[in-house]
């Protein structure tokens, strides 16, 4: 079956035999194969179909280069789509399918796209789907969706473990060519901690194909030994299948390390992929070059490869790509390719756009028989879905045209147009590139951050060069650093040495046709297009870049850019410098969002924090909700109740009896230090320096803006200790704040603050019943009003601890908040739950807890939500007149003291039944024409139990004078409409009466 | 927790901040606090609007040195100041409070 195989050769393992499904048809390949490897030495050549005209594509590359290769892939019941065949390593269970086809690759009712391909040109989409506007989103988004739809992403969710790492080093090497290995060896001798990174999964880059010998062994044999001897090192990391894929600043860079998709049987707990970041002091980047592509009419036929790629899959994996091959080249470097073939018993023609070349490989070539044709150029090639001829012709003296055309049979055709270095991450660290007119390409130039680049990737074209780059480069770096001055020596090195390219690289048309020159393959941009383009007056690269979509598909261009650019150039009569370049941007490669994930995924998406009574609402039928981190009890659920019905029971009881809830979750912050009283009256907006000690206070706090930042409870311990509350949702902001001020604006304060959220475990009793349970809690102490009064602070005995009893009050009750010391609270809570019992006690939750304080009148979240001020929240009173505060002076604008403005209210329904969703805006007149004006918002919502109908508050224009209006809530969403009477927003028992009592 | 995401995704933690305190931390360790000169006018003082708008409202946006204020929020809990190149991102040096440039 592996027709194209050959006898022997190659890196794969022949004995492990691998089956795999491409389109429904199983083939066979090698361990030590890629998928595309392994489909080129079944002959297969079509792999998919082109993004716009649907043509038949086939590989091109063997790295991540390669723009063609894009399938579908399947295994154990996993899907992924958009993976490039040369990328993925054969195991046993692989299945891919062909993309943008139907109905098949081979028969794609879409590629009648290419025959009119007159009426797709450059900003096609953009021309034609303008009008009618209306039919974009209904009409014709979906249809071009679906033509133009890569792979279909899986629904299930990601049965993978991806991991996170973080790691320091030295000296990062970025690819492990002969300059990458040089480099770690010499600056790992030298002391360094080392990292080296290969994408492949073979080490040695250029070294396992070239033609070369490095201290008298062959490349791949020297490349065995270096990283044989690196793992040796203690103080190096070596990963292969690891692409290091961004760079950022501070000498930030990150990596994907494939782990687990290349193992047959890989360990449950190893994780698919490991993103790595990586902190390196110096990074060296020797991430090589990529050969670009001629381009010449219809180059983009299944068959036709870049030279360098076609010499890979030989030497590497023992593949014929062809067994009557064309080689075109403008340069010396394919020569390598032809040879390789003719040793194999091919016969390769080449054909060379030069006039001739003086290398001693063309002599080489012209000895071993090589039939060459100089000044020659393809004109076109036949064949659909594998290239079967090409038309050559002599070019002519102006290079525009061909004095005769003669076709040539062949099965492939291997192009170079000279070299391209991989530049991207010098870009990415904002290294400003030069342009070479030598080799016609970019060069890092100026390093922004500390990295060097070294090898190809920097122009250095020969062996020679790179390893002494490498190795001198891994010294010097490495030494600044260890100072240790252990120098390695370079090795000889032998290997074919190369001329001038021709900077010709876009051949004419043959005679009048119009054959598409294709320049990016992924998303079909030709040669006509960029000529369109400019022709419209686009002239920044970047323009041209996004009309035409050049180099903006997955591979990110990296066969075409430069192409694209030299067009550009061309065509505008420019040098290419001063047509500059497009942004390269991370990331490199495609990454999947998983590694970029990494754990954070299900219930590790976040910190989960639990109080130590979590155990006991387990136990006790609590359905939990989400408050910030915090996991609190939203109700407790008796039999089969609803979370209306279970609330309304919760808060009832209260009401009636006593209730308990669990508040560990508040903010808690101590603050302790001779100034204590002083900073709190800075810092809230009434008075706190002559609160009595054993006393709490209500405090409101608003930013410098003068909008109401959040509200609280202060207690004053001592002369100099108060314990604070803030909301559960402001607690870490009210400490930033704090500290803001403690640090910044009043060093000179001797207060200090901590957090003691975690510290005390928090229950709310109360209800009408709450004295007496805590006089069986606490049957010692005087729990009289004049003892403990409404806003009194205690400390009682408990156990063996000390509990603090805060006669603090939300619910509106007659209320105690009880802290004990974290590790007491269940103890705490099973207490007053078993001594509660003959008072009828009942746990509530936070949708209890919510409608108590509604029906009161009490501010929170929903009301405190950064926009209101004190008056809109009906807490002007809490404005002292007597003193400064943080955001007093903003109190004075214009807006904060205008008539009319928004306050809040209650609002009842008129038919006392309908309940009145959260956010609906508040009218006067339903009957009017649109847009009617809105008077203001809901911002809570509950179902009074003191009442037996709904109530909400609401936010409303000119709320003072309203008590008593009929007003619609309307919620367009909903698409209801309630009619409304306003009333007080203290709906029950406004006197405060319970309290205090 | 949009925040967690957005940082995941765009992989924005990249700087190395040195604290005065703790040394060199990565900057998931820290949030920012915008422009390290401005005063807070003296409480109980006179202000007039402008100043007082330029207190709470009014920021340079520099393009290039730039001394901010960070807080260590995952460390010491230390505010501090940093003197930060915005263009580049070069931190040229990092100083307690009472420091000065």
């Amino acid at each position: 079956m592996q027709n194209y195989r050959t006898k022997n050769g190659g890196k794969i393992q022949r004995d492990r035999k691998i089956s795999f499904i491409f389109n429904g048809k199983t083939y066979f390949g090698y361990k030590g194969d890629t998928l595309a490897s392994a489909l080129l030495a079944n002959g297969v050549h079509l792999i998919g179909r082109s993004f716009k005209y649907h043509r038949p594509r086939g590989i091109i590359a063997a790295g991540v280069e390669d723009a063609n290769g894009k399938v579908q892939l399947f295994k154990d019941n996993i899907t992924e789509p958009n993976v490039n065949v040369t990328e993925v390593e054969l195991v046993k269970g692989l299945k891919i399918e062909s993309q943008n086809c139907w109905p098949s690759v081979s028969f794609d009712v879409w590629a009648i796209n290419n025959f009119l391909n007159r009426f797709f040109p450059a900003g096609f989409y953009y021309k034609t789907f303008m009008w009618p506007k209306s039919f974009w989103y209904k009409v014709y988004e979906p249809i071009i969706r679906k033509a133009a739809g890569m792979g279909t992403a899986s629904l299930k969710p990601d049965p993978d473990r991806y991991e996170h790492q973080y790691e320091h080093c030295d000296i990062l090497v970025v690819g492990s060519g002969p300059s990458g290995i040089s480099s770690a060896l010499a600056a790992a001798k030298n002391g360094a901690r080392v990292i080296l990174a290969e994408d492949k999964s073979r080490f040695g880059g250029s070294l396992l194909i070239d033609n070369v010998t490095i201290g008298n062994k062959n490349g791949d044999e020297w490349v065995e030994e270096a990283i044989a001897e690196l793992k040796s090192m203690p103080n190096v990391i070596i990963r292969k299948r690891s692409q290091v894929f961004g760079y950022y600043d501070h000498n930030m860079l990150v990596m994907f390390e494939r782990c687990k998709d290349h193992l047959d049987d890989p360990e449950a707990y190893t994780p698919r992929q490991r993103l790595w970041y990586i902190r390196a002091k110096q990074v060296i980047l020797s991430t090589g070059s990529i050969e670009r592509p001629l381009v010449f009419a219809n180059n983009d036929r299944p068959g036709i490869m870049l030279a360098s790629s076609a010499k890979e899959y030989l030497k590497v994996y023992g593949v014929l790509t062809g067994k009557k091959p064309i080689i075109f080249t403008n340069n010396d470097t394919a020569y390598e390719t032809a040879i390789e073939y003719k040793n194999q018993g091919m016969n390769p023609i080449i054909i060379d756009t030069r006039n001739d070349s003086e290398a001693g490989i063309v002599n080489e070539a012209k000895k071993i028989g090589i039939q060459i044709k100089f000044s020659y150029g393809i004109a076109n090639t036949t064949g659909y879905k594998k290239v079967r001829s090409v038309t050559v012709g002599k070019l002519n003296s102006n290079k525009d045209g061909y004095t005769n055309l003669e076709e040539i049979k062949c099965d492939s055709v291997f192009v170079s147009g000279n070299w391209t270095p991989t530049v991207h991450l010098a870009s990415q660290s904002g290294n400003k590139l030069r342009y070479d007119s030598n080799s016609d390409t970019f060069l890092p130039n100026q390093s922004r951050q500390k990295e060097t680049v070294i090898g190809s990737a920097n122009g250095s074209m020969t062996l020679e060069k790179s390893l002494k780059e490498g190795f001198e480069t891994g010294f010097t770096l490495s030494d600044a650093i260890t100072k240790n001055n252990i120098p390695t020596s370079i090795p000889i090195s032998d290997e074919r040495q190369y001329g001038q390219h021709d900077k010709f690289w876009c051949m004419p048309l043959p005679g009048k046709k119009h054959y598409k020159r294709f320049v990016d393959f992924q998303n079909d941009v030709a040669v006509s297009d960029i000529q369109l383009a400019v022709q419209e007056g686009f002239r920044s690269i970047e323009h041209v870049k996004r009309y035409t979509t050049l180099g903006m598909a997955t591979d990110q261009g990296k066969t075409s850019n430069l192409n694209g650019l030299q067009l550009v150039s061309d065509l505008e009569k420019k040098i290419v410098p001063e047509v500059g370049h497009t942004t390269f941007r991370p990331p490199y490669t495609s990454v999947t969002i998983g590694t970029i994930i990494g754990r954070e995924v299900g219930k590790n998406y976040k910190a989960t924090r639990r109080s130590p009574m979590h155990k006991w609402h387990e136990q006790h039928e609590a359905i939990f909700v989400d408050a910030g981190l915090w996991l609190r009890p939203r109700y407790y659920k008796n039999n089969n109740e609803t979370l209306h019905e279970a609330s309304k029971r919760e808060a009832l009881n209260v009401r009636k009896n006593v209730g308990v809830c669990d508040v560990t979750s508040l903010g808690k912050i101590d603050i302790k230090g001779k100034d204590s009283a002083e900073f709190l009256n800075r810092i809230y907006t009434n008075a706190f320096l002559k609160l009595p000690i054993g006393k709490a206070r209500y405090g409101v706090m608003l930013r410098e803006d003068g909008m109401v930042f959040d509200d609280g409870t202060t207690t004053r311990i001592s002369e100099n200790n108060f314990h604070m509350t803030t909301t559960t949702a402001q607690a870490a902001n009210v400490l930033t704040h704090l500290e803001y001020y403690l640090q910044i604006v009043w060093p000179e304060l001797d207060v200090a603050v901590v957090s003691t959220t975690e510290q005390w475990a928090g229950a709310s009793v109360a209800g009408p019943k709450s004295r007496l349970l805590l006089s069986k809690i606490f049957p010692d102490e005087d729990l009289s009003n004049e003892a403990l009064p409404f806003m009194g602070y205690k400390e009682f005995k408990f156990k063996n601890t000390i509990a603090r009893i805060f006669r603090i009050s939300f619910s509106g009750e007659l209320a105690y908040e009880i802290n004990v010391m974290s590790d007491f609270g269940e103890l705490m809570w099973k207490e007053i739950i078993s001594l509660g019992k003959e008072f009828n006690i009942q746990p509530y939750g936070t949708e209890a807890l919510s409608t108590l304080r509604i029906e009161m009148g009490h501010v929170a979240g929903s009301e405190i939500d950064g926009r209101t001020i004190a008056y809109d929240l009906a807490l002007e009173g809490m404005l002292s007149q007597k003193k400064d505060f943080i955001g007093k002076r903003s109190l004075g604008r214009k807006a904060f003291t205008e008539e009319g403005r928004e306050k809040i209210v209650g609002i009842v329904p008129i038919d006392k039944k309908t309940s009145i969703p959260e956010g609906s805006q508040i009218v006067k007149d339903t009957n009017v024409s649109l847009p009617i004006p809105k008077l203001g918002y809901v911002s809570a919502s509950c179902w009074s139990v003191e009442f037996d109908n709904p109530f909400s508050l609401a936010i409303i224009k000119d709320g003072k004078n309203r008590i008593g209006e009929k007003l619609y809530a309307v919620s367009p969403l909903k698409n209801i409409s309630i009619p409304v009477e306003v009333v007080s927003q203290h709906y029950v028992d406004p006197e405060g009466k319970r309290v205090r009592s | 927790m949009k925040k967690a995401l957005e940082q995941k995704l765009g992989l924005v933690d990249m700087l190395e901040i040195k604290c005065p305190y703790c040394g060199d931390r990565s900057q998931n360790e820290f949030s920012y606090g915008g422009d390290a000169t401005v005063k807070r006018p003296e409480l109980n003082s006179e202000v007039n609007d402008l100043e007082w708008d330029s207190f709470v409202y009014y920021r340079d946006n520099p393009r290039g040195k730039h001394l901010e204020l960070w807080h260590h929020i995952s460390g010491c809990r230390q505010w501090f100041k940093v003197h930060r190149n915005t263009a580049t991102h070069e931190i040229i040096q990092t100083l307690e409070m009472q420091e000065d440039l």
